[in-house]
């Protein structure tokens, strides 16, 4: 991707050379061309503010429904919980059919914004079910231990499992993160103008005219495009994974 | 039962009794289905936890992970909006009672099973609540430090003067801290008492077994009427008159069979007035060091008996041993109480 992006037009054409190497010269001209001749940094802003506020939603959704499947017993939450989770299984391309008269009733067709309500589906189900996961591995008498101190739910929540459970809450957001930044198949579908597309159909359908690609602008968009997602991998994960519960109870 | 103020008291019997069940019915963890439970004078049945002004000392210790020791001990206290500086005395007060003065910014993984019971200790102590409950707080320690930390929780229960209520399956923790022991047996009580007379004058055959280590032998033995009195027979050969303060008791069960119980420690070689002077062959000897302790049988039942170490005591030999009379304890067989 890298190579590619930094090469000529000419060079990337010639099919004689080796794909490896640069040889006619490092060119910057695709990433120029990119942000001035395609609306790519429209389509990163609208990324970003799409996967923003799926992360926030996700979680806040998530967290609560785990806490409450996990430690309140009420009819029916084991049943509940299996449910949540089996509605993950449904894959996006059975649903965005259904979706797009949904979305066209609520009038958010060919805006970002539907994406805001779309991802969710994908990863309010499975956060949650990997949260129920984190919180049910919480010992039974921290909660109780933290109940006779005086905490309420919500104190519990924010001040015990919260973070205890942190390396899980990064899985999560890493998850919803990813969901909605790699989405492609409901913004290929909900959304037709420039100006509201996001970076994975955005690039592709600016880029590919017809049958001429622009390689060379394709893979330095797809740098870019991919950039956020490495960085955040490489420094959440290693931050938090750390055993934070251990020592928690007897060990 | 009722526990006075500042009473240390032990609920103790083996698992599965429902002792730890009490203990949480106490501390508003657990429903109660039937009866009331009253702090002071206030019945607290659906008042919940935090509101009960009790504190809970648990067997897993129950640490927050993510907090520091200082922060562990003064959660209870930042709920409740106390103000900084209040939070900072009390829990250097507590630390310090503990000796974990110098762990306060440590994090629980950072600590031994000992330092982590202290720490769990003192998030109790610093909200200086009505009632203590401890949940078996020893018995994820090894036998050092389990010795160590009761006496350390003796010293702290000298120095606070909280009521406390403590529940174990450790009979030694039960002799050795309660002011009062409360024994219990699939969900009922089975005798309240000081250490001393659970020991000495259990109630039921149950108590008898279940405290002292080790525990009660019990032989079976007929009550027969003879001239002088009544006579306890164990075998024909084997047998002793029944005093008088208790052969009224005993009068009703002439013909019948009863259980005689006498404890180890009650069996000795040196002779003795009016004990039961028997002939044993011994089965097992175990040479414990400051004594030895030898196994035989009669009427079929194996007996136990502490004697002082001696190493001309081998299997296989016979000896005689005087079974200290003052020390028998007769229970009724159908009925498991103590006559």
């Amino acid at each position: 991707m890298l190579i590619t992006a930094l090469k000529t037009n000419k060079e990337i054409a010639e099919m004689a050379t080796n794909p490896w190497l640069i040889k006619q010269g490092i060119t910057f001209e695709h990433f120029n061309y990119l942000f001035t001749k395609t609306p790519f940094l429209t389509f990163f802003k609208n990324t970003i503010i799409v996967t923003i506020s799926v992360v926030i939603i996700t979680m806040i959704i998530s967290v609560l429904a785990a806490y409450s499947l996990s430690r309140l017993k009420f009819w029916g939450s084991g049943v509940l919980a299996t449910g949540i989770f089996l509605t993950y299984l449904v894959p996006e391309t059975l649903l965005f059919i259904p979706l797009f008269k949904i979305v066209g009733w609520l009038g958010l067709l060919n805006s970002y914004w539907v994406l805001v309500l779309v991802y969710p589906t994908l990863s309010v189900p499975f956060c949650t079910w990997l949260m129920i996961g984190y919180f049910s591995s919480i010992p039974k008498e921290i909660d109780e231990a933290a109940l006779i101190d005086g905490a309420n739910h919500m104190q519990m929540l924010l001040k015990v499992f919260i973070p205890v459970a942190m390396p899980g809450l990064i899985a999560a957001t890493i998850f919803a993160f990813t969901v909605s930044w790699a989405g492609f198949l409901y913004p290929l579908a909900f959304i037709y103008s420039e100006s509201e597309m996001v970076l994975t159909v955005g690039t592709v359908t600016t880029l590919i005219k017809g049958d001429v690609f622009h390689w060379g602008g394709l893979m330095a968009g797809a740098l870019l495009a991919a950039a956020p997602p490495v960085i955040i991998y490489a420094f959440l994960m290693d931050y938090y994974i750390a055993g934070l519960t251990s020592g928690a109870t007897k060990g | 039962m009722s526990i006075k103020d500042k009473e240390f008291v032990i609920l103790v019997g083996p698992s599965g009794c429902g002792k730890s069940t009490v203990l949480r019915m106490i501390a508003g963890l657990e429903d109660i289905t039937k009866g009331e439970i009253f702090i002071e004078d206030n019945k607290v049945n659906d008042i919940p936890p935090k509101d009960r002004d009790i504190a809970m000392v648990f067997q897993s210790y129950a640490l927050y992970p993510h907090m520091t020791v200082f922060e562990n001990m003064s959660f209870g206290l930042r709920l409740r909006k106390f103000s900084k500086e209040n939070i900072k005395d009390r829990v250097q007060e507590a630390a310090k009672v503990l000796g974990i003065s110098e762990l306060l910014d440590r994090r629980p993984k950072q600590l031994s099973g000992g330092q982590r019971q202290r720490v769990a200790m003192g998030r109790a102590i610093v909200r200086n609540p009505k009632v203590f409950l401890f949940d078996e707080p020893l018995s994820n320690l090894d036998a050092k430090m389990r010795g160590q930390m009761r006496i350390e929780i003796k010293r702290v229960h000298q120095h606070l003067n909280t009521t406390t209520i403590y529940v174990t399956h450790d009979q030694v923790e039960a002799m050795t801290l309660a002011d009062r022991v409360v024994v219990m047996k699939n969900g009922k009580i089975e005798q309240i008492g000081s250490p001393d007379e659970i020991y000495n004058k259990p109630a039921t055959g149950f108590v008898a077994g279940f405290i002292g280590s080790p525990s009660m032998n019990f032989i079976s033995c007929k009550i027969e009427k003879s001239s002088q009195g009544f006579l306890a027979k164990i075998t024909d050969d084997i047998f002793f008159a029944i005093k008088q303060d208790k052969s009224k008791m005993l009068s009703k069960y002439a013909n019948k069979t009863l259980l005689l119980g006498i404890r180890p420690e009650h069996i000795s070689e040196n002779k003795q007035n009016g004990a039961l002077k028997i002939e044993a062959k011994l089965d097992i000897v175990e040479p414990l060091g400051m004594e030895t302790m030898v196994y035989f049988s009669i009427n079929n039942s194996q007996i136990c008996g502490k004697v002082s170490p001696d190493n001309t005591i081998k299997n296989g030999k016979v000896i005689t041993l005087y079974l200290d009379s003052l020390n028998f304890h007769f229970i009724d067989p159908k009925t498991d109480i103590v006559l």
